[in-house]
């Protein structure tokens, strides 16, 4: 099996968000070994206390917590990214490594496939 | 972009290429030509993949401005001259209204707007077509 890296960079009120997610529980639950990195805006979309409600929007918080269920190995959040907008690992509402750019680098060239949603 | 990317030739190579972006994307514009080179460097597509926005490629129902490329029929040419698997996400499709007919009848919706060359599938397509492919590329963002 390929291995694959899913790269997500959109806030979570974008669909975009959604659809990324999408893509790594369907990978994992056809057994692809999986990782995904929020990235950018993307990193948003692990914060918790969000009311996605009240933009009259679904809430992603369960699509997030089912990545482990669902076998996503990797569940990794840019430390750039998070200290761009000032915010912490700890206001993460599920278990993410936080990795800098040189980590990055790394997973990039593991991975056998990269997809950037 | 995937202009950036040099392949060593090692022999044919299978591509499988995704969009994201709309019609009114130029990425859309990019994915067809990088699909022509695919094809006219010797190498083979196994997969087309079309996700979030890239759906209303499929749509038959736009009207372009005569002095304007029509980048639907392109593609639409392209796939069918070619005979190429043209998948598109059946969730991202519902979503924004691209259906063919038997999601109209199984939505009870007036009318359908998309048929062959384009096929209505799961995400599932694009995980089987990633760990088939030599080559995955991603157009859009």
């Amino acid at each position: 099996m390929k291995s694959l890296l899913i790269i997500s960079r959109h806030a979570p009120t974008r669909h975009a968000a959604r659809e990324a997610l999408d893509v790594a529980l369907a990978a994992a639950a056809f057994d692809v070994p999986c990782g995904i990195l929020f990235m950018d805006d993307g990193v948003f979309q692990l914060m918790r206390g969000q009311d996605a409600a009240q933009i009259g929007q679904k809430s992603l918080a369960a699509n997030l917590q089912a990545l482990p269920l669902f076998g996503v190995e990797d569940v990794l959040v840019c430390q750039h990214s998070l200290g761009e907008r000032g915010l912490q690992a700890s206001q993460c509402l599920l278990e993410a490594r936080v990795v800098n750019n040189a980590e990055i680098a790394t997973l990039i060239e593991h991975y056998d496939q990269i997809l950037t949603l | 972009m995937a202009g950036l990317l040099c392949f060593h030739w090692v022999g044919f190579m299978k591509f499988a290429i995704a969009l994201l972006a709309g019609p009114q994307d130029p990425a859309a514009r990019s994915a067809l030509e990088f699909a022509r080179a695919v094809l006219s460097s010797g190498h083979q597509i196994s997969h087309l993949f079309f996700y979030r926005e890239a759906v209303h490629l499929a749509s038959l129902l736009g009207v372009q401005p005569q002095d304007e490329q029509d980048i639907t029929a392109e593609w639409r040419q392209f796939i069918t001259e070619h005979r190429l698997d043209a998948v598109v996400c059946i969730a991202a499709a519902l979503r924004r209204g691209v259906l063919d007919k038997a999601e109209a009848q199984r939505w009870e919706r007036p009318a359908a707007n998309t048929a062959a060359p384009w096929e209505l599938s799961g995400l599932g397509q694009w995980v089987d077509a990633l760990q088939s492919a030599d080559r995955a590329v991603t157009f859009g963002t």
